[in-house]
């Protein structure tokens, strides 16, 4: 009966205003709506489109690499001593992060509607990179916008970005990190808006965005659940997925959302601690507000500006969330949770050397967090962790943080 | 009838079109706020456009950016934007006053607990960048019920359907924005502008402010000759920036940037 109802409810969500709940929605300014509008009119339509879907597939077979593998880490399960831990292989996407699976659909989209110049936000950069790769595949103009001082931290994937023909524009204004280059990809959006088609990189910002980034991860759940079907014979117990934006975790859920025993765990960056107000964990220590496009749950102080975040894992160094999120939140149907900056590198070098996997620090959150849930479950459950990416564009904070130069 | 109604209609009666300057509250420094008002309203200002400092302003160059920085560097918080209001008052009861800004702040103070606290400081009208009337359900109720003017925009991209529904739930004035970009920006074509607000003129019956990219007299003017009236903002804030060390200069170089747009509008109807 009530999964029922929840087949019902989730086909109604979004709803036709955008909204997850209280949630979501289009916060922004006017010279933007009618370009939304559009973006969401044309998207319903190519979503039931044959000519599109093929399209899509085909890339994501032959050009993604997909399907990614579901792997049993034998020995990390050996170690934990609880559940069967699983791996979702979102890191051998072809530029090493699931980033690939929403660009490459967006910029089919951006195709279509005939735009041709394609602007992105970035933070660590893998967005960036995954947005100028595609750009390079379709033969599109392409504008990265980055916070000055990621531009500085992750210096190597600008490096990437301008050899696949991206102009990365170094945003100077408030923080200098993701949240700021959203400001300035937004900014951009507004002065180009007609030839401009903005690739958002993660499930917030304005409606239809959050649901069609969405739509397009949501491959990793669907491959996952007829590979456990497959491997297993049943569902998964748990599954587990960091959540910055949230997109990766999103694309995960949204296929088993149905499926009440599934247990569903969102990990947050809890920085240097939750009690010690620096991390980026709105879910876990935040409340509702809006930006960038959508009300969520956020970071902010008693004034409602929004409040500096840290994280060792730039990927999820942001102080919002998707809107969808913050609802599988207020109805309880997904869980939550924060790892600290440490516990997550703890994850990333149990993966690196128990499996041979070297996880991002973004990965290294979930990873880090399935292996205590793992020891609390029996042996016959299983969980999966979707391993969101790869760890290789991390080595130097790795490094800097076990004080070795390179 | 609002502050906002009683004066643009008496300017109308005189055949005069209305100057609105923004400033952003708190910029320089907290304390210069209410003198830089009184300011304007010397040097020519029909209604105050005061903006109200946000941490992420995703629709402002980079001019009201960094007097945004500098606002918030104080502390500047929206309750004290509204007692910035509330202390003007005291001097000024004519003056119609508009807040200008993004939601969150509104949302984090509570939309009741603000609509209150702005009607009790003499705040005539409300203008959220970041809502769209779409969104605005729960908390325009709160406007009208108060007789606060929900001020909403619109662009060059928005449909005629749009600017009917719009107008539909704005009160006081629509505010145009002239061209497709973020305040600051120098993209206006005065001739788009009238082409634009003629048309909107025919959809709706209220007045139509325009404002992005007039930074001059000559431009003023030219927009004014189309327009109810015109908003200056960067410009503004600009000179505050160049002079907020001293804080009598600043007021002689505000009162030099907006003392000729007065004159050239009100050229207009002579």
């Amino acid at each position: 009966m009530s999964e029922k109802l929840t087949e019902e409810m989730l086909s109604a969500l979004p709803d036709a205003r955008g909204h997850f709940g209280a949630f979501g929605g289009r916060f922004v300014s006017e010279t933007l709506m009618d370009s939304l509008m559009t973006l969401e009119e044309e998207y319903k339509k190519l979503k039931n489109d044959p000519e599109f879907q093929a399209r899509f597939d085909k890339e994501l077979a032959d050009y993604v690499g997909r399907p990614t593998p579901l792997y049993f880490a034998e020995r990390l399960t050996r170690e934990t001593g609880g559940a069967q831990i699983w791996l979702k292989r979102e890191d051998l996407c072809h530029t090493g992060a699931h980033k690939v699976n929403n660009t490459i659909g967006q910029a089919l989209l951006a195709s279509f509607l005939g735009k041709k110049r394609i602007i992105a936000e970035t933070g660590a950069g893998q967005h960036g990179v995954a947005t100028a790769t595609v750009c390079a595949r379709l033969g599109l103009e392409c504008h990265v916008f980055m916070g000055a001082e990621d531009v500085q931290r992750q210096s190597l994937n600008v490096f990437r970005m301008k050899l696949l023909g991206a102009e990365v524009h170094a945003v100077e204004s408030g923080t200098r990190t993701l949240k700021d280059a959203m400001n300035d990809a937004m900014r951009d959006w507004v002065s180009y808006v007609d030839e401009t088609f903005y690739i958002i990189g993660t499930v917030a910002g304005p409606h239809p965005y959050p649901m069609l980034v969405r739509d397009f991860q949501s491959v990793i759940g669907r491959e996952t659940r007829r590979q456990a079907l497959e491997k297993t014979g049943k569902l998964p117990d748990a599954l587990v997925a960091c959540v910055g934006g949230g997109s990766n975790a999103i694309g995960m859920f949204y296929p088993f959302l149905s499926d009440e025993s599934v247990q569903l765990y969102g990990v947050e960056a809890g920085g240097l601690g939750i009690e010690t107000g620096k991390h980026a964990a709105p879910l876990c220590a935040g409340r509702p507000g809006v930006l960038h496009g959508n009300r969520t749950y956020l970071m902010e102080d008693e004034n409602g500006q929004i409040a500096g975040t840290h994280s060792v894992s730039a990927g999820l160094d942001y102080p919002g969330v998707g809107p969808e999120h913050s609802w599988l939140k207020d109805i309880g149907r997904a869980n939550y949770v924060s790892v600290t900056d440490d516990e997550a590198m703890e994850g990333f070098r149990k993966l690196t050397r128990v499996e041979g996997i070297m996880p991002a620090l973004e990965t290294a959150h979930a990873v880090a967090y399935a292996i205590k849930l793992a020891a609390t479950m029996d042996k016959d459950q299983t969980v999966v962790i979707n391993v969101s990416g790869r760890g290789d564009k991390d080595i130097n904070t790795v490094a800097k943080l076990e004080g070795i130069e390179i | 009838m609002s502050r906002i109604e009683r004066t643009l209609e008496a300017l109308k009666g005189q055949g005069r079109k209305a100057l609105i300057p923004y400033i952003t509250a708190g910029d320089p420094h907290p304390d210069a706020t209410v003198g830089l008002m009184h300011t304007l309203v010397a040097a020519g200002a029909d209604i105050i456009e005061l903006g109200v400092p946000f941490s992420d302003p995703m629709a402002d160059g980079p001019v009201i950016q960094l007097a945004c920085e500098r606002a918030l560097k104080h502390g500047t918080s929206l309750r004290q934007v509204i007692a910035m209001v509330k202390e003007f008052r005291i001097k000024d009861s004519e003056t119609p006053i508009v807040l200008m800004g993004y939601l969150n702040p509104v949302e984090a103070m509570g939309y009741e607990v603000f609509a209150d606290a702005a009607v009790d400081a003499g705040v005539d009208g409300i203008l959220t960048v970041d809502l769209p009337p779409e969104e605005a359900d729960e908390v325009a109720p709160l406007f009208t019920e108060r007789n606060l003017d929900a001020i909403f925009l619109l662009s060059p991209t928005t449909t005629d359907d749009r600017i009917r529904a719009i107008s539909e739930h704005s009160s006081g004035y629509v505010y145009y924005v002239s061209f497709n970009g973020v305040t600051g920006a120098s993209k206006i074509n005065v001739e788009e502008v009238a082409s634009r607000v003629d048309h909107i003129h025919k959809l709706t019956a209220l007045p139509v402010a325009v404002g992005f990219g007039i930074r001059d007299a000559a431009t003023a003017a030219a927009v004014g000759r189309v327009s109810d009236g015109v908003i200056v903002g960067s410009v503004l804030v600009d000179t505050i920036a160049r002079n907020q060390a001293d804080t009598d200069q600043l007021k002689r170089a505000l009162t030099d940037l907006l003392h000729p747009m007065r004159e050239a509008l009100d050229g207009l109807s002579s």
